[in-house]
């Protein structure tokens, strides 16, 4: 009966906030291919300038503006707030409320995104990095954001349950941190507040915190969710998980001077973010060694898991991207790869290896709870996990490799710069293959989640795996 | 057992911090007005209406994604003995830039001080038709649809190697190629600015 009872009240909650979540993941996956797009026409102008080069909309800055602002509005936002829709009410054990003003702020968001990308490519880009949409764009997305916030603020007041589980700290602090984050840039730079090297602060205090206490916490509530529940036991060490919070909440805030070492800022700015930058070295062990003390004996469940291979290659990844901007920022790093496109890997292996693949995770638990369908086909979900973790490994170690050859050839006067540009070129090349493998990879995806949204799957029974469960004895089961 | 307002005020508490230290902090503390030079000039000086106008090209289409706007100090890095400042870029160099170009990115070279290294218009303008005429191998994309290509002779035409347009055709800049050339012809910090007007 206890488990009757159970199953129910999931299914009240999980009715609570389907629409909503449902159209904020389905938008995020259209943004996901139309940043797809715009990005691999930007990765390929970078070797073959001529490509594409008759039209202003199309040039090179304006293409990879767009991609970004069109993945990180678009994808990354509006999977994240689906996420956060999602495991608020199945965390606080109260339904969602407001779900029609919900459903609006996402159509509203999509229109917002689609203006802004619009507004890039038409020249009306402000041209500050992660902000460069026009003012009042981004307070429609402050607008937005606010009816999300509302929302999950107002269940996590009508709670259910004495206990607050560690994924809702992150995401409760996120309702916090994001506004505050993106009304306070939005206002200060484009509102004529601040101008110079004051602005330029601002800008990086922004664009390193929207990754750390935006995309982030989300990524990390999702990792603490959707690993327990997949293997059956809880996190190995509930407490490490509080200090990782705090240590994040505390570290990260202070880390984004990083982005102007050697520039014309005070060095005082710049000695904290670096310190600061070392310090995200705590938060980021606390995680990993949870993860895999919790994984401990579990491994062979990756073979079978979509949920689990894609969250655990997000969780690893977020080791390996934060161990290495830790040392980035120092100041012998930073001379020679700052400036390089070693950045680009790195920005990528955060945003894509460990945020993105931690989505995908999410979406491959969530969607089948909330559209009462499996997922039609393993082999649509092996072609997305093998193109993306094979996509991003190639388009990383490409930019790896390649940014700290450019930034010693920079090192040296003796090389004249074009020589430096020819270099870089064939580095550029593979990361441009290595995007066509994500962009096949999001194709089977958005496949598999057309497929699940328009009633095609079949319905729930035994979930798609990839493999046959196998138990630790050895044993199918 | 924490509480949610705990929570919620710890959370609001640390970014309070941190704005404060990189937003409030250098908000009121970095400066914000010109300084006079020794010979009696306000720097940074005004830039004039056409390269201002420039600037705005240069945002609008995304330059900075490509090119930094600062050199690094003499101690750190190669930018001086690449020619590309002849100091440090300093905080008083973008006094009232809205926005400061900073940049992240060398895919191509610092512009800080590209104006004093590259004062040419024809040069400018003949990189941007095309770069691989005055940079071959360059990754740069050409900016053609900042010409107008019109029949017969025209006094501004650029000066085009034979075949790279029809015969009897001119390549004339528009009046944002213009700008952009002029605000790039803007660009420089001086080397008598040795510091700033907070020290």
């Amino acid at each position: 009966m206890a488990e009757l009872e159970h199953a129910q009240l999931l299914a009240k909650l999980d009715g609570s906030c389907r629409r909503p979540v449902l159209l904020f993941l389905i938008s995020a996956v259209v943004w996901l291919l139309v940043g797809s797009t715009l990005a691999l026409i930007a990765s390929i102008k970078l070797h073959a300038p001529e490509f594409l080069a008759n039209d202003a909309w199309l040039t090179f800055g304006r293409m990879r503006t767009a991609h970004l602002n069109s993945v990180a509005y678009g994808w990354a936002a509006m999977a994240a707030v689906g996420v956060l829709l999602w495991l608020v009410p199945r965390l606080t054990r109260a339904p969602l409320r407001g779900t029609r003003l919900l459903e609006g702020a996402a159509w509203a968001w999509n229109g917002l995104v689609a203006a802004g990308v619009v507004a890039i490519l038409t020249g009306y880009s402000t041209s500050v990095e992660w902000l460069e949409f026009p003012l009042p764009i981004a307070m429609g997305l402050t607008v937005c954001f606010a009816v999300v916030a509302g929302a999950g603020l107002d269940a996590l007041h009508r709670r259910q349950v004495d206990h607050i589980y560690v994924s809702l700290w992150y995401l409760t602090a996120v309702m916090v941190w994001f506004p505050v984050l993106y009304l306070t840039a939005n206002i200060g730079i484009h509102g004529g507040l601040l101008s110079g090297v004051a602005q330029a602060m601002t800008n990086w205090w922004f664009a390193h915190n929207v990754l750390g206490l935006f995309v982030t916490p989300i990524a990390l509530a999702t990792l603490y969710y959707v690993l327990p529940k997949v293997i059956g036991r809880p996190i190995h060490s509930y407490y490490l998980s509080l200090v990782g919070f705090w240590a994040l909440a505390l570290f990260y805030n202070w880390a984004g001077l990083h982005h102007l070492v050697g520039g014309p800022v005070p060095m005082w700015a710049v000695t904290v973010g670096i310190v600061a930058s070392m310090m995200m070295l705590i938060p980021v062990t606390t995680v990993a060694f949870n993860q895999h003390m919790t994984m401990r004996g579990h491994f062979h469940l990756l073979r079978s898991s979509p949920s689990l291979r894609f969250v655990v290659f997000a969780g690893m990844s977020y080791a390996v991207v934060s161990a290495q901007g830790s040392f980035e920022a120092l100041r012998g790093m930073s001379e020679v790869v700052h400036f390089t496109q070693y950045t680009v890997g790195h920005a990528h292996l955060g945003m894509y290896g460990f945020f993105s693949m931690m989505m995908f995770g999410g979406y491959y638990f969530i969607l089948p709870r909330l559209t009462g369908r499996e997922w039609p086909s393993a082999t649509l979900i092996r072609v997305h996990f093998w193109c993306s973790a094979f996509g991003i490994a190639v388009y990383f170690l490409a930019l790896t490799a390649g940014g700290v050859q450019q930034g010693l050839l920079l090192l040296d006067p003796g090389v004249p710069f074009l020589d430096v540009v020819q270099a870089t070129l064939p580095w550029l090349q593979a990361r441009s293959w290595a995007g066509l493998a994500l962009t096949v990879a999001h194709i089977a995806f958005a496949i598999s989640v057309a497929q699940m949204v328009l009633g095609l799957a079949p319905a729930r029974g035994t979930p798609t795996l990839l493999a046959q469960r196998v138990t630790s004895q050895g044993g199918a089961a | 057992m924490i509480e949610p307002r705990t929570l919620l005020l710890g959370a609001l508490a640390t970014v309070c911090f941190s704005l404060t230290g990189y937003v409030l902090v250098p908000a009121l503390g970095v400066e914000t007005t010109p300084i006079t030079l020794e010979n009696g000039r306000a720097y940074p000086p005004v830039l004039s209406e056409q390269a201002a106008q420039g600037r705005e090209v240069y945002r609008d289409l995304g330059c900075v994604y490509c090119h930094s706007q600062q050199v690094r100090p003499e101690t750190f890095g190669a930018d001086l003995d690449r020619g590309w400042g002849r100091r440090g870029s300093l905080p008083v160099d973008y006094v009232g830039q809205q926005p400061p170009l900073l940049g992240t990115m060398r895919t191509g070279p610092d512009l800080a001080d590209i104006g004093t290294r590259q004062p040419s218009e024809t040069w400018h303008l003949l990189h941007l038709y095309d770069p691989q005429l005055t940079s071959p191998g360059s990754n740069m994309p050409p900016f053609r649809f900042l010409f107008d290509e019109v029949e017969g002779h025209d006094e501004r035409a650029l000066t085009l190697p034979e075949g790279t347009v029809a015969n009897g055709v001119s390549v004339v800049p528009t009046a944002r190629a213009s700008a952009l050339v002029a605000y790039l012809q803007a660009l420089q910090q001086p080397p008598d600015v040795t510091g700033s007007s907070d020290e």
